[in-house]
């Protein structure tokens, strides 16, 4: 039938290559050509060596903002699951219909770009917006400012990053099969035991999944905390841009963007022992 | 005094689709029933009933005198063999068939002592640390059998639990579960597909139909005096042969095949003149001979096809539009050519008479 790809031994292997090529020069020359860029910039400006490694790990600005950084990914995370795991619990019991309804909600949401989405918070969150507007119409004197805090950051960056927890998950419980839990319920397993005993182990590599991806991707976060956030909480990527825009430091903030790409690999790598990495696709 | 297991007039309807019509059931304390019947034909929805997995419309389950009704599939003390064995895949094999204990407060040292008991009852003595994956089709069926007993449960159901095993393995199952169960002594509904394997384990046979129960009875009656068409038809190979009662007393019929015959199998149900019937003789209890046979019934019939097992063959032929199916002893088989003309023959204890 047709043209055999495998039967013919020397090209089998040219052909997926070639088709993938484009997309291979594509990445090369715009993505990893400015990476060996970076590297090489932040051991050569100024002054050639590992001075600005130095200062990012140990100066205390440096350790402040990496340790805000870790710790907004981590809250933003914790977020992500505590809204998205009901949701998905919501999704894969209700009719197909209706779940295919919620998820074309949260593509809806996914697809618009989350520039417009951090500007949609930053209308809502504002002093004169319709949150604090409530508030006082509420009777709250001096309403606490919104905006430019940690949490109207932590707030947007949750919305923007939950779709990534809520897919992950429930793809996982959608596939549960529905016998393993009458199974366990004719055993004797009641709600909250079943839960933990059997519901939660099933769940956890959607958990797994979608934290990793929601933690990573916070931890290179840059125009949501940055419009949205408390200036005196940068997170690693704004600070990077501080530099490299307002001090012409080109040295330093690359050899902040190396140390943040270097964790974030390690945190991959991490994963991909434990779980292999080819699960984060689904 | 009433049986253990007793289901009175059970209707499940899914909207406005009946899957159990009216089933009445009464199952006896450490009994091994099997439930056979077609696809769609109500077996897992009866079982779905029992484990309260499934509310009926209406009816009522009863067992050693407790109603079920009102509980919960968590207190209804049943132990589940599902067809893909759900097995929990984080756990091992001692730790599922620690399960059920584990839910019953059972500490986890005794508990998983006596988990690793019923998986030496079972064959699988050193198998207890492995994960499901890490077990074959057989064992991990073990394993879900374990599991489902080792709480000892009031009764034991399996939705055909061999399914998808291949057949030596099927064979073998079929031996150890029968061991088991005799052993512990459970009260158990088996359901499958396969009549062989609910002729060789059962104590009694449920046959299904469209919701409904056909009969219910020991094998060889299911075999010898099915109580329907569908159950002769269904069960073992059959030549089912419509013909007129002439006169019940001396018990002879007329049928356009057989031409007069005498029946007389043991069990007949009652008959009168000019009722009209099926008559039933198995493939077994008919004779094939070139000249018609002293002392038989004798009828003629053309052989059309001949499918030859090795050590028995099945003649297909036909007698005036009606297929006859003939099962003679394999070394038989030479002297019979396709399209050959020859006389079948039976005697009178071998007709069975089917009124419904
Ligand atoms: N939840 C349900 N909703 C609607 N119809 C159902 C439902 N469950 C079962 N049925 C219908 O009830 C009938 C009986 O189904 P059941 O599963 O009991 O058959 P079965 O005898 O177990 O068949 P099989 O041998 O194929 O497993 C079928 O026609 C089936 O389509
Ligand atoms: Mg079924």
């Amino acid at each position: 039938m047709g043209f055999k790809l495998s039967t013919l031994p020397d090209r089998q292997n040219i052909w997926p290559w070639l088709l993938l090529a484009p997309l291979a020069i594509y990445l090369a020359l715009f993505f990893l050509v400015p990476l060996v860029e970076v590297g090489i910039m932040s051991v050569t400006e100024p002054p050639p060596g590992l001075a600005n490694y130095e200062r990012v790990l140990t100066g205390s600005l440096y350790r402040k903002v990496f340790l805000n950084t870790f710790g907004t990914a981590l809250l933003v995370t914790v977020c992500c699951l505590l809204v998205g795991y009901p949701l998905a619990y919501l999704m894969s019991t209700v009719s197909k219909r209706a779940a295919m309804a919620i998820l074309l909600l949260i593509t809806m949401s996914f697809w618009t770009s989350f520039l417009v989405r951090t500007y949609a918070w930053m209308v809502l969150l504002g002093n004169n917006g319709p949150v604090i507007w409530l508030m006082q119409t509420l009777g709250i004197q001096d309403p606490p400012p919104l905006l430019f805090t940690r949490f109207s950051s932590t707030l947007a960056m949750v919305h923007i990053l939950a779709p990534y927890m809520i897919m992950n998950i429930y793809t996982v419980m959608q596939k549960i099969d529905p016998s393993l839990i009458r199974s366990a319920e004719s055993m004797g397993a009641y709600g909250r035991s079943l839960f933990r005993h059997v519901y939660l182990p099933l769940t956890a590599p959607g958990i797994a999944n979608g934290s990793v991806l929601v933690f990573v991707i916070c931890l290179g976060f840059y125009v949501t905390p940055v419009l949205l956030g408390s200036p005196r909480e940068q997170m690693a990527a704004g600070l990077i841009g501080n530099q490299i825009e307002q001090f012409l430091a080109f040295g330093l903030g690359s050899a902040m963007a190396i140390v943040l790409l270097v964790v974030t690999l390690i945190i991959l790598g991490l994963y991909h022992r434990r779980f292999g990495l080819d699960k984060l696709y689904g | 005094m009433s049986s253990y297991l007793q289901l009175s007039g059970v209707n499940k309807t899914f909207g406005n689709f009946t899957a159990l019509g009216h089933i009445d059931l009464e199952i006896e304390k450490g009994e091994f029933v099997t439930f056979l019947g077609p696809s769609g034909s109500g077996k897992t929805t009866t079982l779905m009933v029992i484990a309260g997995f499934e509310d009926a419309t209406r009816g009522e389950i009863t067992v050693d005198g407790q109603s079920l009704s009102h509980l919960a599939p968590q207190e209804r003390n049943i132990g589940i063999v599902f067809q893909n064995y759900a097995l929990f895949p984080h756990k091992t094999a001692a730790e599922n068939v620690y399960f059920p204990l584990q839910m019953r407060k059972v500490g986890k040292k005794a508990g998983l002592k006596k988990a690793e008991e019923m998986l030496e009852l079972v064959g699988l003595s050193g198998f207890a640390h492995r994960l499901p994956k890490e077990l074959s089709g057989g064992q991990q069926q073990r394993v879900a059998l374990a599991r489902a007993l080792v709480f000892e449960p009031d009764l034991l159901l399996l939705d055909e639990p061999l399914g998808a095993l291949d057949k030596n393995l099927r064979e073998q199952m079929q031996i150890e579960i029968k061991r088991i169960q005799k052993r512990l002594g459970v009260t158990t509904i088996f359901v499958t597909h396969d009549q062989t394997e609910a002729m060789s384990m059962s104590d009694r046979i449920v046959v299904f139909s469209d919701g409904a129960i056909e009969q219910a009875d020991a094998p060889l009656e299911i075999y010898h005096r099915p109580a329907t068409r569908f159950v002769a038809d269904f069960i073992g190979e059959s030549n089912l042969l419509p013909a007129t009662i002439t006169d019940a007393g001396t018990r002879r019929a007329t049928s356009p095949v057989l031409g007069d015959v005498t029946f007389g199998a043991e069990g007949c149900p009652q008959v009168s003149d000019g009722q009209t019937v099926d008559l039933l003789i198995r493939p077994e209890h008919l004779k094939l001979s070139r000249d018609p046979k002293e002392g038989r019934q004798n009828a003629q019939m053309q052989i059309e096809t001949i499918v030859n097992y090795g050590d028995n063959a099945v003649v297909i032929g036909h007698a005036s539009d009606q297929q006859i199916r003939v099962r003679v002893p394999g070394a038989d088989v030479v002297i019979l050519k396709e399209g050959d003309t020859c006389h079948f023959s039976w005697t009178e204890d071998a007709v069975f008479v089917l009124t419904e």
